[in-house]
């Protein structure tokens, strides 16, 4: 393995931010699967208004895939859903001070949780989110293009 | 328990022990002659490398020292072999088989002779705990096959392969048996007369001897052409001038390793089996990986369901633990271990797993450590895995059964 990781990637991946599971979530997303070995999951309370007021994750994966998702809901927190779908896994590779190559995949299976959290809200909501496309199943297919 | 560094990666590689650091010394301060010089500073370094070459011959049964090639590592010895057969039989035949379940240096190797070379490559199956199928081998054995290659003891679930009854079948068939011994030296008798090994890998840092060293017995009679052209060394087969060194190490280490290996296991073995006990009372939805007995003595495997081994890893480090795991996040691509995969481990639980290897300075209270730490770090991943929350919600049920 031998690996670096930056001191805030493994700050996030021990001292995971809002680590749990939301009882009443206006938005759930789950990807990955349990086969490439990561899945994460991303919990979202959205008030009237449109504003992430509370985000939470789960996820099964290594150290990136967990500091990733630790990140990603940081960085939505406060936000409005659209400003939610801008968050890309660069900036969540950027707040990290940046992953191994072979990790990037990780950052994408972050923002592609948050965008099927938004497609769950938006649905169950009945809410348009400009530019947010339905989740895709096998995000493999994404990541060979990207590494 | 305050924290302590617990070194559990034996099967990664190994410190060099004092005795055999001692014993290298001089060969890298005043006794730096070249073994092929002439002169009397040389002379001690030519006798310094056929003495380690009989520790080694010794060590795993040769009848002849001249039978035993230093090389680089265990994975140039591999190389060598499956290389050096396949060009020196091709007038026999160009099959080789070997097994799902082996080290890279085979795999890759293979690998290269099929795709470059022309070699029809059998990869044998497992069963459930990693030994090969002997039916199997038999079975595939045609008029083509040159050499068939298995390891001696799996270096990620610690099988021990019965090794007499596949010398056997090659030898009722007439086909040579090369032997991948780099974890099986030093914790388990290997002895090529016995055994009837025609050739066999071995790598010096596996038992306490240093880096960049290894070596390949060949048995007498056995053509194989040279590996790395250019000097006269090791009898014009692998040119380059010798790492005495190296090589000093690497006797003096096999010799004690094998001298003290029926009492080192006397308590290797209880230290193991307790780990093992332990894990499976104190972690539900743990899996052992490899069998119970016939496995090498400080190995110890297991999946945990619901969680990744990575993760694992890294807060086990936190905690002064080194281990390893045979997840795709320590291999660098999206597959779990081939050995975790051939032994029938589905995804979810091969990217689960954590090996444990103890070594000849591990102890009771490496292991106290051990349990004091692992259980809370299972638990913690497991609170933070969407796969354990549908479990306890009762969307998903466990594939490894709760004890």
């Amino acid at each position: 393995m031998a690996m670096m990781y930056s001191e805030k990637v493994m700050d996030h991946f021990m001292n995971p931010r809002n680590m749990g599971e939301m009882e009443d979530a206006s938005g759930v997303g789950t990807v990955g699967n349990a086969k490439c070995g990561d899945i994460m999951r991303i919990f979202l309370k959205v008030d009237e208004d449109g504003i992430i007021q509370d985000v939470k994750f789960k996820t099964f994966g290594c150290g990136a895939a967990v500091a990733t998702s630790s990140m990603a809901t940081e960085m939505i927190i406060g936000k409005t859903v659209q400003q939610a779908l801008e968050v890309t896994n660069k900036a969540v590779m950027e707040a990290l001070d940046g992953l191994p190559p072979v990790k990037v995949h990780c950052s994408l299976l972050a923002e592609q949780a948050i965008h099927a959290a938004l497609w769950d809200y938006a649905k169950k909501n009945n809410v348009t989110i400009e530019g947010l496309e339905p989740p895709v199943d096998d995000i493999e297919e994404i990541v060979g293009d990207e590494e | 328990m305050e924290q302590r560094f617990v070194y559990a990666d034996h099967s990664a590689t190994t410190g060099v022990r004092p005795e055999v650091l001692e014993a290298m010394l001089p060969y890298l301060k005043e006794e730096y002659g070249n073994p092929s010089s002439i002169y009397k500073k040389a002379r001690s370094a030519k006798e310094a490398l056929e003495k380690a070459r009989g520790q080694v011959a010794k060590a795993i049964g040769a009848k002849n020292t001249t039978e035993v090639f230093f090389t680089g590592s265990g994975t140039e010895a591999d190389n060598w072999a499956l290389k050096g057969i396949f060009e020196a039989y091709a007038n026999k035949g160009n099959h080789i088989i070997t097994t799902a379940v082996e080290h890279h240096a085979i795999l890759h190797t293979c690998d290269y002779l099929e795709k470059v070379r022309g070699a029809k490559i059998t990869y044998l199956p497992v069963d459930a705990e990693g030994f090969v199928k002997l039916d199997e081998l038999e079975k595939s054995i045609t008029d083509e096959t040159i050499l068939v290659s298995i390891i001696a003891a799996n270096n990620e679930i610690g099988t021990i392969n019965p090794i007499e009854e596949i010398s056997r079948i090659c030898h009722e068939k007439g086909v040579l048996l090369h032997i991948d011994a780099v974890q099986a030296i030093g914790n388990i008798p290997i002895d090529v007369e016995a055994m009837g090994i025609d050739l066999l890998s071995i790598s010096a840092h596996k038992f306490y001897a240093p880096k960049g060293v290894g070596a390949l017995y060949v048995r007498k009679g056995v053509r194989l052409p040279s590996f790395i052209h250019g000097g006269d060394q090791e009898r014009k087969k692998r040119a380059a001038t010798e790492n005495i060194p190296g090589i000093v190490g690497m006797g003096v280490a096999i010799e004690l390793a094998v001298n003290e290996m029926e009492e080192r296991n006397k308590t290797l073995i209880p230290l193991r089996d307790r780990l093992i006990r332990e894990i499976e009372e104190k972690i539900p939805f743990a899996k052992l990986n490899g069998p119970r007995e016939k496995r090498l003595p400080g190995h110890v495997n297991f999946s945990f369901e619901f969680i990744e081994g990575e993760s694992l890893l890294l807060l086990l480090d936190m905690a002064g633990i080194c281990a390893s795991s045979g997840s795709a996040c320590t291999s660098g691509s999206l597959d779990p271990s081939h050995v975790l995969m051939a032994i029938g481990l589905p995804h979810e639980i091969a990217h689960g797993s954590l090996r444990l290897t103890l070594g000849r300075e591990n102890t009771e209270e490496d292991v106290d450590y051990i349990m004091e730490k692992l259980p809370p770090i299972v638990e913690r991943l497991r609170e933070m895995s969407p796969l354990y929350e549908d479990f306890v919600n009762g969307n998903v049920q466990p594939i490894i059964m709760k004890k």
